[in-house]
């Protein structure tokens, strides 16, 4: 489980995340919304333990992470945004790396990296470099490093950017699927993909919480029956 | 240690997985030729050792070893591979070992391989051997000196050209620190006992010795120490910039 309490980030005099408090349970899938630049990325990598949170607390399965980020670590699996990283190397010796790097060997390293290249459809391509594969590949690349560790906690940032309908749904399928007992944190700005897989929504925008809810209830609360148009809503409020 | 030791595979792969490792191989092997030869008249000096090959090391390390150093970290940053590298269960010291070590090891095959040279000189005449293994050793200390400085600059910016030109500057200071070139620069406003530290820093005067078959364990801990700091400031830096 993920609990952050009053987590913010400044960024010399601009504030990018101001005082967000939620908590994830496991089972639970998160869908973190919000325009560009509303905070989700930085709130992402603060985290995955990658930048530094200017205040607040970040827990990830009991352990705090500012104490004790290795555990914290281990514990999670994470896809950052854009392209997946190391292009020169091909998915094999990719997903070994990252094995290694966690400490997973023998036998069950052997399971796990053959149990997401099945569950992945990556068979066909172990040994093309990942820089020559198509977007999908990539995507899916990064999706089988993030889940090769089966954690109990997985931050996805855009998982399904960049790809066409056919690769969403895939991806989209392939969440919900390992979705039972983890913990999932997934950003996006395609409102049909929280309809889709999320239990829960959290809007933000200008790095503060303005809605957090189930969609369901999103629908019956606001005047339409559509997320577009709760999303607008609440996101250009400010504006008006 | 795990994670380090895989860090150091994936590095040490990845220059060979392109044409890198090659073309800096058989530039270094060549031009540490050129330079023995034609500025250090190997041949003309009429003498079996290979003074001339080593003495010409620091000039070699002074381009080679910061265009080997300039990728490690710039461009990690540059891609953003850096986002995935630390938010696996490795803590910085780890990764910037894992690294160094990968593209020290690296440096030290192309020194290894310049191995004919040793053997023709055994063919030619008789040199003192353990001279010979010595002035290596120190060769690929000050090697790793000038690695340790470029690992940390380059951590410091995202663009691998100036990470390379501000290395080649900081480890020529370093070298020529003893010199009238680098100390006049301070010696008008700068006391007379920091003047003298600053001499001392040099890697000139240092490998110089070590170069002549003398290992000082004083040479050895300037090396060592050196290392230390900067790889020590690299973590720092990393820490510091890897989110920019």
């Amino acid at each position: 489980m993920i609990e952050i309490k009053h987590l913010s980030k400044w960024f010399g005099h601009a504030l990018a995340v101001d005082d967000l408090s939620f908590s994830v349970r496991p089972g639970e899938v998160l869908g973190f919304l919000g325009p560009n630049g509303a905070g989700k990325s930085t709130t992402m990598k603060m985290i995955t333990g990658f930048l530094k949170p200017t205040s607040g607390v970040i827990r990830v399965c009991g352990r705090d992470l500012d104490t004790k980020p290795l555990e914290s670590k281990k514990r999670m699996g994470y896809l950052p945004e854009g392209e997946v990283s190391y292009g020169e190397m091909t998915p094999s010796q990719y997903l070994k790396f990252v094995a290694r790097v966690r400490g997973l060997n023998g036998q069950y390293r052997q399971e796990r990296s053959l149990e997401v290249i099945r569950r992945l459809h990556l068979g066909g391509v172990l040994d093309q470099a990942i820089d020559t594969l198509s977007k999908g590949f990539k995507k899916r690349v990064g999706l089988a490093q993030a889940i090769l560790h089966d954690p109990e906690v997985l931050i996805l940032d855009e998982p399904t950017d960049g790809l066409d309908p056919n690769q969403k749904f895939e991806v989209r399928e392939f969440i919900r699927s390992i979705a039972p007992n983890k913990v999932i944190v997934i950003s996006t700005h395609i409102l049909g993909e929280v309809d889709a897989l999320c239990d829960r929504i959290i809007i933000i925008d200008n790095g503060r919480k303005r809605v957090d809810d189930t969609p369901a209830n999103l629908r019956q609360k606001f005047s339409s029956n559509r997320l577009d148009d709760v999303f607008r809503e609440v996101t250009l409020a400010r504006l008006s | 240690m795990t994670p380090a030791v895989a860090i150091f595979r994936r590095e040490l792969g990845s220059y060979f997985a392109t044409p890198l490792a090659y073309v800096f191989i058989v530039i270094f092997l060549v031009m540490s030729g050129v330079l023995t030869f034609y500025l250090g008249h190997l041949y003309e000096r009429g003498q079996a050792d290979l003074e001339p090959f080593f003495r010409m090391h620091p000039w070699l390390y002074l381009f080679l070893v910061p265009a080997i150093a300039m990728r490690l970290w710039a461009e990690e940053r540059k891609t953003g591979s850096i986002e995935l590298l630390m938010t696996l269960p490795v803590t910085t010291g780890q990764a910037v070992l894992g690294k160094y070590l990968a593209a020290l090891v690296f440096i030290g095959i192309a020194l290894a391989l310049t191995f004919p040279i040793w053997i023709t000189m055994n063919y030619l005449g008789n040199p003192d051997n353990g001279v010979v293994l010595a002035a290596y050793l120190g060769s690929f200390m000050m090697a790793a000196g000038f690695l340790a400085i470029g690992a940390c600059i380059s951590a410091a910016t995202k663009n691998q050209v100036i990470a390379f030109i501000i290395t080649v500057v900081i480890c020529f200071i370093f070298l020529l620190a003893g010199t009238p070139l680098v100390l006049d620069m301070f010696r008008l406003w700068v006391p007379q006992h920091i003047i003298d530290a600053l001499a001392s820093l040099s890697f000139q005067n240092h490998y110089a010795s070590i170069a002549r078959g003398v290992i000082d364990l004083r040479d050895v801990i300037y090396f060592g120490s050196l290392i230390g700091c900067w790889l020590y400031a690299n973590a720092l830096v990393v820490d510091m910039k890897k989110a920019d």
